[in-house]
């Protein structure tokens, strides 16, 4: 009997990452697990996408061509940039996963109907460029990329952003829009700014809080494209947490800790979270996963300080729109949340006593 | 609470009901077995036997000293042809003895262990026991434990909570008084007061079977269907309640957990002294004739796949054992071995997508809720990726127990379990040397 061994067959010049050459009988062999879940990061993109579909639909049905134009130049200017930036930097094409496409819908959902197309394109472009693509792409921005854009436009404009007029609404009208953008409205203001300047004002002009909440549910002309109806975004919310998309705790805690500081603050909590885009941060802004923390408990604590940092700078501070930047602020304290709750493995006790302890 | 739960887990696709239906079915003997003499964990045996020899079915043909180490017997009468490396389905070469099979033999006869035995340790020892669920640890050592730890629950491990193997299963259905026998005979050799057989709540038939012929003394429980059930410490957690701290064995709980085929290789050795020379295997997936077959030890995969309708065309990767653990085969011409509790053949569509490290993670924490040791999967695998090994000691990369919930779960196919892997590799060679 030879003790020789067969010689290694030559290996092949480069073997992909994680692939291995095929072997004598023309089959795989790679460590297991053997058989995985089917959702895959696109598909979780998509379900987003399709719970936002409704109120999409809805705002576009309402608003008519403004809305649309919104929706085209965020998307085109995210999605732009993201397939740019990685054929640049010679890098695998993304834009597949879908995660940017999602970014230009919700940037648009946060804007208003008249904002110019080129404003648009920019937060698109700052969103995916300076948020995220910078910081390495999907999974390694600290910050919401889609929230980041609209911080950009707004701030960036202040003043053409104040001047926008909420829009009438509807195809035919948007036919006749005048050049400039600038349109005459019913009412100069959202209904939280009103809401804010009565409450200034002592209560002066009675503006009546749960008079709003239908408008506010079904057809609000007077916000952003995704502030349309508060229905379908709570439905969209819903149908993610059933399908065990997102987390159930950031929106309650966000929503509940909205409500309950609107009511120790003697405003109408109803109407405050059904106000300036809460509903929509909530559900689909901050449960984004990588600008969240991972652990349950962190989750929570995490929807709950959106709430109290909204709450708090809607009643006291220089503007009552401040959805976007309670969800920045909290963003950058995740990793911090996260340290708060480091795993104790099954099994594991205080090493000082013996006692059993497990969750 | 019994029949409770434990944190974390999947629910795969069960892909049982290709075998669950189809009665063991015993396989002729090849004309060529190759039997290695490291098949359990521990010390590996050497061949007492030379080429030339002759050996009777059940004969020893490989012994060890070392405590923890399984004898090796000869599944068939033969003549041994030859003695010399041969890979194992683990993928590593050791020394194996070929028999090459006596053709008409009496496929039941064999020669029983000798020996004065006094003790179920003293004959699991004598007849090679290892744990048949896959781990292949030496029975003999778990049956005596030190003696000043007292066992006071036995849980006989009918689970089967890996997709596609159904041997457990047929097992249990078609021996249930073999079963409940051995359950007794592990519960006195460690003079325990409490005796549980636990079977997933999939498997209502071998629970009735079970529950037909149990009595008093052995409790039947039915657990959640979830993997991985049949996990040591999450099976003890789900029936006892008490949770053994990482790094320690259940004995410190006071538990004892054997596999179903086990216990009855154990009333085997002790009422018929028998040696461990055979085993049921599932053979599933894309096979002619998926089915449960029992097979000798060192009849190799491919003399099984033939038997059972060879593989279908599309079967695009074998693996030994249920698809969450098991090891993938490069070459078909291994022995089935002791710990080999089935050979699983997918297809392109059904395996699991080869991806690399460079996916990045989106932290949607599927991984940390799918955790049933409760640790943060994606954040060991970030440190590994970076050779950071102190974040993955701190992250308690040793506790992960690799039943590959994550790596399932994972919405970007990262390879975590691999990564955690490797974390543990480097964390022990890395604590070897200081």
């Amino acid at each position: 009997m030879s003790d020789t061994e067969p010689q290694a067959a030559p290996r092949p010049a480069k073997v992909p990452p994680g692939q291995m050459e095929p072997l004598a009988h023309g089959r795989e062999v790679v460590a297991g697990p053997h058989i995985a879940a089917r959702t895959t990061t696109s598909h979780i993109m998509l379900l987003v996408v399709a719970a936002l579909a409704p109120a999409v639909v809805w705002s576009v049905v309402s608003m008519g061509l403004p809305a649309v134009i919104v929706y085209v130049s965020c998307i085109a200017g995210a999605v732009g940039t993201e397939l740019l930036w990685n054929l640049v930097a010679k890098r695998p094409q993304t834009i597949g996963d879908g995660s940017s496409l999602l970014t230009g819908l919700l940037l648009a959902m946060t804007l208003p109907p008249m904002t110019p197309w080129w404003m648009c394109a920019v937060g698109g472009i700052a969103a995916i460029g300076l948020a995220k693509m910078l910081f390495g792409g999907l999974g390694f921005n600290l910050f919401n990329p889609a929230l980041v854009g609209r911080a950009v436009v707004l701030l960036s404009w202040l003043g053409i952003m104040g001047e926008l007029k909420p829009y009438a609404g509807g195809w035919l009208s948007a036919l006749s829009l005048p050049a400039s953008g600038k349109l005459d409205a019913i009412s100069g203001a959202t209904r939280l700014a009103l809401a804010a300047a009565d409450r200034a004002a002592g209560g002066a002009y009675h503006y009546d809080l749960a008079a709003q909440y239908k408008p506010l549910l079904l057809q609000n002309l007077q916000g952003c494209v995704g502030e349309v109806s508060a229905l379908l975004i709570i439905a969209g919310g819903l149908f993610l947490i059933v399908m065990r998309i997102v987390d159930w705790r950031i929106p309650l805690g966000y929503v509940g800790s909205v409500a309950a500081l609107s009511w120790a603050f003697g405003s109408d909590p109803t109407f405050n979270v059904l106000a300036g885009g809460v509903l929509l941060g909530a559900f689909f802004m901050a449960t984004d996963y990588v600008t969240s923390p991972i652990t349950k408990k962190g989750r929570l604590v995490f929807g709950i300080g959106c709430g109290v940092f909204n709450a708090v700078t809607r009643f006291y501070g220089p503007m009552p729109e401040t959805t976007t930047f309670a969800i920045l602020f909290m963003n950058g304290l995740a990793p911090l949340i996260d340290r708060m709750f480091l795993p104790k493995p099954f099994g594991w006790t205080k090493p000082a006593k013996a006692a059993k302890a497990h969750a | 609470m019994a029949g409770g739960g434990f944190h974390g887990g999947i629910h795969p696709p069960g892909s049982k009901e290709l075998t669950s239906g189809c009665p063991i079915e015993r396989m002729p003997f090849p004309e060529r077995l190759i039997v290695p003499m490291s098949q359990h964990l521990g010390a590996p045996c050497t061949p007492i036997v030379a080429v030339g020899d002759h050996v009777e079915r059940g004969q020893l043909i490989g012994h060890v000293e070392a405590v923890v180490a399984a004898l090796v017997h000869a599944p068939a009468a033969g003549e041994v042809v030859a003695i010399g490396a041969a890979l194992t389905p683990a993928g590593v070469r050791t020394t194996c003895v070929t028999i090459a099979v006596d053709p008409d033999q009496d496929p039941e006869a064999f020669r029983p262990t000798e020996g004065p035995l006094t003790c179920g340790g003293d004959m699991a020892r004598a007849a090679g026991l290892v744990g048949m669920g896959g781990a292949a640890f030496p029975s003999a050592v778990k049956l005596q434990p030190p003696g000043h730890t007292a066992v006071d629950t036995i849980i006989i491990n009918g689970c089967e909570c890996e997709p596609f193997l159904t041997c457990d299963h047929r097992v249990m259905l078609e021996l249930p008084e073999r079963v409940v026998a051995g359950a007794r005979h592990v519960r006195d050799c460690v003079a325990a007061t409490r005796c549980v057989i636990a079977v997933e709540d999939n498997k209502p038939d071998a629970i009735e079977a079970l529950r037909a012929v149990a009595g008093q003394d052995v409790e039947v429980v039915a657990v959640r269907t979830r993997y991985p059930q049949g996990a040591e410490k999450q099976l003890i957690f789900a029936i006892t309640g008490r949770a053994i701290q990482p790094g320690r064995l259940p004995v410190t709980v006071g538990c004892l957990v054997h596999n179903v085929q086990t216990a009855v290789a154990l009333v085997d050795a002790m009422e018929d002294r028998k040696p461990l020379i055979e085993r049921v295997v599932t053979v599933s997936g894309a096979v002619g004739r998926p089915g449960n077959y029992r097979v000798a030890i060192g009849t190799s995969v491919e003399a099984l796949l033939e038997f059972a309708g060879g593989l279908n065309a599309d079967a695009a990767r074998v693996i030994a054992g249920g698809p969450m653990t098991a090891q993938p085969l490069g070459v078909l011409d291994v022995p089935v071995v002791k710990g080999t509790s089935g050979i699983v053949a997918l297809t392109a569509a059904e395996a699991a997508p080869i991806v690399g490290s460079d996916q990045a993670c989106i932290r949607c924490g599927r991984c940390v809720e799918a955790c049933p040791a409760m640790l943060h999967p994606y954040a060991i695998a970030n440190y590994a990726d970076r050779r950071l090994w102190d974040g993955c000691e701190r992250f308690f990369a040793s506790d992960c127990i690799e039943c590959g919930c994550c790596s399932y779960v994972c919405p970007t196919r990262r390879p975590l379990l691999q990564l955690i892997r490797k974390a543990k590799g480097a964390l022990i060679t890395r604590g070897a040397r200081s």
